[in-house]
Formats: structure tokens, sequence, C-alpha cells
């Protein structure tokens, strides 16, 4: 075998399988806006095929009343992937599910982790704390109140952060989730950098691990700011928790 | 179906004892108003719309009679008296204090504010009881859906957007519909004002946006021959403005929980016991139709192993229902499909909790939930979960049937996801209509027999409640596995001690003609 065949990786091409290899069937469903008639249907066909679908068919068609019509189809997908050229790039960290974060903890820390959350300074808006603290979560995802390892304080809203960093040491926090929703000419930049000083000067910086949440808060901005990790919208408590527990272990096992 | 055979001795003695602990809570609580409730009073004396600020006047109003220390007295008199004194409105009277052209004052003749606060209230009380016999009319001449009546949600955030998606669930085959509130309204200590256009995951709950989605589903009604219900929430910071919102606007449903927000919104304890009697009232006196929340323990609690909190939970928000004139067919307690699965006769356990809700409370219009919990973005699997729901709601005699959707891992449902569901739902309610009657429990046989245990252990954990009384309990993680305390929480700044004096016209007028 010469050595430019060696170094080739080996092709790998998938499609969709229905009962034959690589006959490509897939099945499909949507609305059109549209009440249905046999041109609607016909529309239906022509899309699917748009898609990249050969033969398709409408198997099942209605009306659904309002100028709205149902769809089923099959077809068979023309597209193929090959695999061997498929790289996914690994998050930092992996989210875990609530189950798995509290068998984690468990069994890393053998106590309960300790989140503290607040909204600080002039920040009223507690709809992401909350939704990241509270029982009932946001989108289905529970809050960390409901993880059976996690004690969870949410101090609310406007909270100084004096009055933060006092109770961070009272409760020995692990963690500290800052929230930051409304801003006024960049308001919540200090307002973080504020917090951060603080733990400083309070010699309590390197104790707890500082994460900040908020719509307008990435991670390189959290880093830049002096925290240990930012989170924007579409982020839930278990995002949240993976990463802090994920970051006690890496402190811990050093 | 026959019926389990369950202890009555053991029902009734679960009942006493959550009739004592409601009342031991309420007389505790008697001596209390909110901020909320005189902000509701003012609203039901017809104080409305906002200050330049978007501020509500009533807001406006409670704050200015805080500031003057006279909201220990009741709002209704002190605003009843300026209102004689001056010859204004209520709602002038509002306009004036919140322009600073006005300060109010303890009233001259105390006797006569009464007297004229208690008519302005009866009122009141008269347009609300029209629209009670409004919606009579209304179902009597076009007529209303055969139970479990199908409830959709709608959730755009935008009122009119939500129009459009209601009279398309109502033309589908939804019963109920339930306008979502935006994310984080429940913690507003105020009520906005006027139509809305944005929201977060749902709907600013506003007089107005009422108004409208009332129209819209009276009209559609009229056309496909059914009367369609409306719900909102009326829980949060804000429960008895929007009770009497909706008592005038005429929704008929509402969710209505004597412990959901401190438990899941951690709402303070005292505020939500003063705030849901007051509500509770005014849902009553206007026939609403309340919701309970009980399912949502199940969605953090294990289903099987917390069941009985569901049904202790029942009977505690059943006795602080009636306390506020609620009449059993007026009591939406709540329950759901949550066990896992993967639970080997999981359904049969199922069949059991809802079996025994229904007998327990023979009149109750209850309201069962769809499978959440265990909904993954398998829908076809999903697709199944819900039409085994589906099963046990008909078999069991369920009212209130929320459809569950295959996609509610995924997103808010797609148009389709809805026409799916009711599919679904007609498709078992139809083809089973008549199985309760032909089929019986096997006497001592699973499903009675964890019947009789759930039950069992609901006189249990009532009994403990009752020993330690109803705060301590919820600050022992009963209900949900979460706790709260009675000085904690959102909203305890809203809490006012009533002065000797200490007046208000609803209750008399309303707990009186609640029928």
């Amino acid at each position: 075998m010469s050595e430019h065949l060696t170094n080739q990786i080996a092709e790998n091409w998938v499609k969709p399988y229905g009962d034959t290899m690589n006959d490509g069937r897939v099945q499909l469903s949507f609305t059109l806006p549209v009440a249905l008639d046999e041109n609607a249907k016909e529309a239906a066909r022509q899309l699917a095929l748009e898609m990249g679908l050969d033969e398709p068919a409408v198997v099942h068609a209605e009306d659904m009343g309002q100028g709205f019509s149902f769809y089923v189809l099959y077809g068979q997908c023309k597209h193929r992937v090959d695999l061997s050229r498929i790289k996914v790039a690994k998050p930092e960290f992996e989210t875990l599910d609530k189950e798995a974060i509290d068998a984690l903890i468990a069994d890393k820390m053998g106590r309960k982790m300790v989140f503290l959350g607040a909204c600080i300074e002039t920040d009223a808006h507690t709809v992401g704390i909350d939704a990241i603290m509270n029982m009932k979560g946001y989108n289905g995802h529970k809050g960390l109140e409901s993880y059976h390892e996690v004690c969870a304080i949410n101090m609310g809203a406007q909270v100084d952060s004096e009055e933060l960093v006092a109770r961070a040491i009272e409760e020995q926090a692990d963690v500290i989730l800052v929230s930051q929703v409304v801003t006024q000419k960049n308001i919540h930049l200090d307002n973080l950098t504020r917090l951060s000083d603080l733990l400083e000067a309070e010699g309590i910086r390197d104790r707890v691990i500082l994460v900040v949440g908020g719509p307008r808060i990435t991670h390189e901005l959290a880093k830049e700011l002096g925290y240990d990790a930012g989170f924007g919208t579409k982020s839930y408590a278990e995002d949240v928790a993976s990463f802090a527990i994920n970051e006690w272990i890496k402190r811990h096992a050093a | 179906m026959t019926r389990l055979n369950l202890d009555q001795g053991q029902i009734d003695r679960a009942r006493e004892s959550a009739r004592r602990i409601a009342h031991r809570v309420f007389d505790e609580m008697s001596q209390y108003t909110t901020t909320t409730v005189e902000r509701a009073t003012l609203r039901l004396m017809g104080v409305d719309g906002v200050d330049d600020n978007q501020i509500p006047l009533p807001n406006r109003l409670v704050a200015h009679l805080q500031e003057q220390k006279l909201l220990p007295h009741g709002a209704a008199a002190v605003v009843a008296g300026a209102m004689e004194e001056h010859g204004l409105t209520a709602q002038q009277v509002a306009e004036a204090v919140a322009a600073g052209k006005l300060v109010l004052a303890a009233p001259k003749h105390d006797k006569a504010a009464r007297k004229s606060a208690e008519a302005i209230a009866a009122k009141t009380c008269d347009h609300i009881a029209a629209q009670r016999s409004l919606r009579a009319q209304q179902i009597d001449k076009v007529g209303e859906a055969r139970t479990p009546w199908l409830y959709l949600i709608v959730a755009t955030g935008n009122i009119h957007e939500d129009i459009v998606q209601a009279r398309a669930a109502a033309e589908q085959g939804a019963d109920i519909v339930a306008v979502i509130r935006s994310t984080g309204q429940s913690l507003l200590d105020y009520v906005p004002y006027g139509a809305t256009t944005e929201g977060f995951g749902g709907t600013y709950a506003t007089q107005e946006n009422f108004r409208l989605m009332r129209a819209a589903l009276d009209e559609v009604g009229a056309k496909i021959g059914r009367y369609i219900r409306l719900t909102n929430y009326c829980s949060g910071l804000c429960m008895p403005e929007i009770a009497a919102m909706g008592a005038m606007e005429r929704l008929d449903m509402m969710l209505n929980d004597s412990m959901y927000g401190i438990i899941f919104r951690d709402i303070n304890m005292k505020r939500t016991f003063i705030d849901q009697f007051f509500s509770r009232m005014v849902n009553a006196y206007a026939g609403i139709i309340i919701n309970t929340g009980e399912d949502n323990y199940l969605t953090t609690a294990d289903a099987f192993d917390a069941a009985h909190t569901v049904l202790a939970s029942q009977l505690i928000n059943e006795q602080f229902a009636y306390i506020s004139g609620l009449k059993p067919d007026q009591m939406g307690l709540g329950h759901a499909f949550e066990i896992n699965p993967d639970l080997e006769n999981g359904f049969l356990w199922e069949v059991a909790h809802a079996q025994l809700v229904r007998q327990v409370f023979p009149e109750a219009c209850l309201k069962y939930m769809p499978p959440t919990k265990h909904m993954t973005g398998n829908i076809f699997r999903g697709h199944i979960q819900d039409a085994l729901f589906n099963v046990v709601s008909t078999l069991t005699g369920q009212n209130i049937h929320l459809l569950g959707m295959m996609t509610e891992a995924i997103h808010t449902p797609f148009i389709q996801d809805r026409f799916l569901a009711i599919q679904n739902a007609k498709y078992v309610f139809g083809t089973m209509r008549d199985l309760h009657d032909e089929v019986e429990f096997k006497a001592g046989g699973r499903i009675e027999s964890r019947a009789q245990q759930v039950l069992a252990e609901t006189v249990g954990i009532l009994a403990d409640i009752e020993k330690i009384g109803l705060p301590a309990a919820i600050g022992r993680g009963t209900f949900a596995d979460i706790s709260r305390t009675m000085e904690g929480g959102k909203g305890l700044d809203g809490v006012i001690a009533k002065a000797s004096d200490y007046y208000n016209p609803f209750p008399d007028l309303m707990l009186a003609g609640a029928n």
C-alpha cells in the first residue's frame, strides 16, 4: 500500500435506512397555511422534492380548518454524509442532567453544594436568577432548588454586593451566582467588577466559583471581568450546575 | 364504573383534619390585609388606569394611603369619604391624589363614608352578578361541551395573535382556552395596563386583554355552537386584583391555589394566605371555577411516592375554598398523570390515583394534567403517553382535561401539535365513551389496594400537619419537597395589620351572595 493511501481516512458515507441499505427512506410531517385541496397536496409533494426527497408521497393530508392543512409524507433522501469527516467540537464541560449532577456532587463532595444567587445592586429583574434557582425553573428545566444535592439560596433582587459577600461567608457558599438583566449606560459592568473586587478584598475569591448570567453576558465577557464563567440566554440550571461541579472537581483535583 | 371500596371514615377524618388546618390559618390571617387586597378593593370601586410613568392608579392610591398611615383602616371608607366630601368619583380621587392635588385623610363622617362605600360595592357586585347570569344565558343559548372539557393553551405574548390562535383552537375542538402569562408576571407587585403585544413566554394578564379575549371567544363560541371558557392566572403577588378584573370581564376559570405561590414562586406565606382568601371570595361570587396546582408537586417530587401529598393538599385547598364561599362545582382540584412510564404497572397506579380523587371529591370539577416530566424528544412515544392519559381521564370521569402535547419537551405547540392532540383525545373519549360503565374494579385488587394505601397515608400526613400547623409543615418541605418559612419570600412588606376599625364592604356582600 502506498504512503499516500495509508494516510487517507477511509470514507464512510451514510444516509437514512428504511428496509434496504441506502434506500434513504424518511418520514416528514408539516402544516401548510392553506385549506386542503388537490393543489395544496401537490404543493406539499413538490416541497418535499425541493427538500431533496426523491419519489415523495403524501400518505396523509387533512384539512385543519381556519385555512390550514396537515400532511404526512414519505420520500427517499438524495443526500449522504461522510461520517469519517465529521468532528464535533467538545464543549469545555459536559452538561449533565439533574440526576447525574446530583450523583456527581454526592460522590465527589460528599455534601450539598451551596449555591448563593442574587440580582445585585440596582437590578430588580429576578426572571433570570429565578429561572436558574427556583424550584419551578424555566422552560421545563427545573431550577437548582429541585436538586437534592444542592442547597440553593436565592437572595432575590437589588442585593448589595456587601450583603452578598457577607452571606457567602456565612453560608460557606461554593458558588455565587449573579444575575444582571437590566442595564443603563453599562452600569452592570461596574456592578459586576465591584463584586469581584469585594470578594478579592475579603480574601474569599479563590474559595468560591463565581458565575454571572444575563442576556448581555457572554463567557468571554465574564472572564474579562474576573468571573469563572458567564451564561447568556438559553442557559438552564443544569448548565450552570454542570459547570460548577466540574470546576469544583478540577480545583480539588489539584 | 363501580367505585373503589374506600373507608368513608378515613375520608371524613382526613377532611376534618384539613378543615381544622385551614381554619387555624384563616383565623390567624384575619387580622391582616395586604396592599393588593386594598388595590383590588379600589379596582372594584372603579379605580383603573395608569399615571405618566405607567404606574397603575390603584398602586398610587394605596401607596398614598400607606404614607398617610390610613391603610390599616382599609382603603374603601377613606376613598368613599373623599368622594363624598369633594363630589368626585373613585377614579377622580385616584387621579387627584396621583397628581398631588389631593391629600387623603380619615373620613369626617365615618359611618356615612362606610355607607357610601357599601353602596358603590353593591353596584359592582350587581355588575359581577349580571356577568354571571350572562354566562349562564350564553351556555343555555349556544350549548356546552361534554366533559372531560378539552383545555388548550395560547402563549404568543401578543393578545391579538393569541386571539387568532384561540379561535383556531376552539374551531378544532378546544372547550377551554387558557392564555399563558408572561414569565415573571407573578412576581410583579402591580397589574400592567391595557392591550399588550409583547411578553416572554406568554401574554400579560391585563383587564383589557381579558376583555378582548372574552369578546373573541364569545364570537367563535356562537359560531361553533359551544360556549368556550376563558382561563387566566389568579396567582402571584396580585391574586386579588386579577380576581377582581376577571370577575368584571367574565372569565370562567382562574388558576388559584392557596399554596402554589408560596411553594413554587417563593412568595411570602402570610401574603399568599391573605390574598388567596380575598381572591377566592371574588372568584366564588363571580361563578368562576378555580384550578388548584397540586399537579405541580409531581413535577418535582415523585408521582408515586408523593401521591398522598396531592390528596392532602387538595383537601386543604377544598377547605380554604369553602371558607371563601366556593361551591364544590367551582373547585378544579388539580392532579396529574406523571408516574414514570418505566414503572411496571404505572398505568394501574394512575387509574388508582385518579379514581381516588374522583371519589373523595365527587362533586368537584377536577382538573387533570397530562404528562410533562417524563416527556422526551421521542414524540412518537409521547403521543402514546398522552393517549394513555386520555384513557385514564375518560375512565375516571375527570372534568377539566389539559391536552397533552407530544412536543411537550421540545417547543411551545405548533399548530399541528395541537391538532393532533385534540384528535388523540377525541378518539379516545369517543371510542371509550361508556367504558367506565362496563368495567368494575376487582375487590381487593391492585388498583383498589393502591388507592386505599394513598388514602391511609393522606390521613396520616394531615394528622401530622394538624399537629404542627400548616406553616410549619410547609417549612418542613411537606409539599413538592420545598421548604418555606413564615417570614421568608417576596411580598411580606405588603402585609398590613388591620386597625380595630378596619373596613371593607366586599366580604359581607360577596360571601352572602355567592350561590
